[in-house]
């Protein structure tokens, strides 16, 4: 029974790890680009480590829950690491398929 | 008390991330955790100019819940965009007018946005007042900046700030 | 059962090093290398976690620890560096 848990939190992180790769080299402009890494490979990393956590627990005794100090760890930078580099990219005016807001460029002058 | 004790929330998430890095619950540990959390926020007093208040503990964890499950929401729809193709994507640039004032309540808006499905944060702008967002497939962008505002905005509006303007 | 899906799940990780690496190698501007850098790490803490599960080993999760606080560290420096052209003001 934990067996099939963990196979299929094992099996689901990595696919999500691989498709947000995928989308990093598939797609066609920066922004959209940003989008795969963010959401797929967090959320497919997030399922490895809860399947380490449920494999160590059972494992071993007592209960391991260390991985869930990564998994939060990363859940709150990816949002902001994606955000610097949009903000990045709208400072360095990367090409965009969408057109680019009004305000990016008024905020030039500010630091 | 206030003296002794300046930020009880954090002394208490400091004491609990100090039990999950030794990865173990015994009473040495938990006096020592609960010990860092109570001088790691003298030490960083500076960095902490706002002073947090949460106000509905129920509707923060209501949107606790609604956050956990537009994360694998938001997966599952950017895995299909990626696995459709590129050629179908719309993408487009929406601003989203601000009505939060606090940075910690638009830091957090931002975050959620950047994890929810279909939205990247892109820009806040510097007088705090609009948010630019990234969107990879744009059906109705005055629906969406409703939907941010509606689903995200109003319970951190509620959890943060009520009372306060 | 888990022994069928840990090979399959290296090869789908692996498989994002290669797409990630691709991706850090064209280009074609400034941040869709750190994009791709940014994406490496976190795909080295799938195969690190991976790793530990297989082994059967919780050493690894050190590792994996500090390669999530140094990459995000190292994320923001760069981010920082393109717009500012500077790091520490």
């Amino acid at each position: 029974m934990i067996d099939i848990l963990l196979s299929l939190l094992i099996l689901t992180g990595a696919v999500f790890t691989f498709i947000g790769s995928l989308g990093l080299a598939r797609l066609r402009d920066f922004y959209t680009r940003l989008h795969g890494p963010t959401k797929a490979t967090t959320l497919g990393v997030g399922c490895l480590l809860i399947a380490s956590a449920v494999y160590f627990s059972v494992r071993e005794e007592g209960v391991s829950l260390h991985e869930v100090l990564v998994t939060l760890f990363l859940f709150i930078t990816a949002p902001v690491s994606a955000h610097l580099l949009a903000k990045a990219a709208l400072h360095l005016k990367v090409h965009s398929l969408a057109p680019e807001p009004e305000q990016a460029r008024n905020e030039e002058q500010i630091p | 008390m206030k003296r002794l004790l300046p930020h009880p929330l954090l002394t208490l998430t400091l004491a609990i991330l100090w039990l999950l890095l030794v990865n173990r619950l015994n009473p040495g540990h938990l006096v020592l955790g609960l010990l860092l959390g109570w001088l790691i926020p003298f030490a960083t007093a500076g960095f902490w100019p706002e002073h947090v208040r949460i106000r509905h503990a129920g509707v923060l964890l209501r949107y606790l819940m609604v956050f956990i499950y537009d994360i694998v929401r938001g997966s599952f729809h950017v895995a299909w965009l990626i696995l459709k193709g590129p050629s179908r994507l719309n993408p487009a640039f929406i601003v989203v007018p601000l009505e939060l004032k606090s940075d910690l309540g638009i830091s957090l808006l931002a975050n959620t946005i950047s994890l929810t499905p279909g939205t990247v944060s892109s820009l806040v702008s510097a007088d705090k007042r609009t948010l630019i967002v990234h969107t990879i497939d744009t059906g109705n962008p005055d629906a969406m900046v409703a939907e941010i505002k509606q689903r995200y905005e109003v319970p951190l509006k509620q959890i943060f700030e009520e009372g306060d303007v | 059962m888990l022994d069928t899906v840990i090979p399959i799940a290296y090869a789908l990780v692996s498989l994002a090093f290669v797409f990630s690496f691709w991706r850090l190698l064209k280009g074609p501007d400034a941040p869709d290398r750190i994009l791709a850098l940014d994406t490496l790490y976190v795909n080295t803490i799938a195969l690190l976690v991976l790793l530990g599960i297989h082994l059967g080993n919780a050493i690894y999760f050190e590792a994996a620890l500090l390669i999530a606080m140094m990459g995000f560290v190292g994320t923001v420096a760069l981010c920082k560096y393109l717009l500012r052209g500077d790091i520490i003001e």
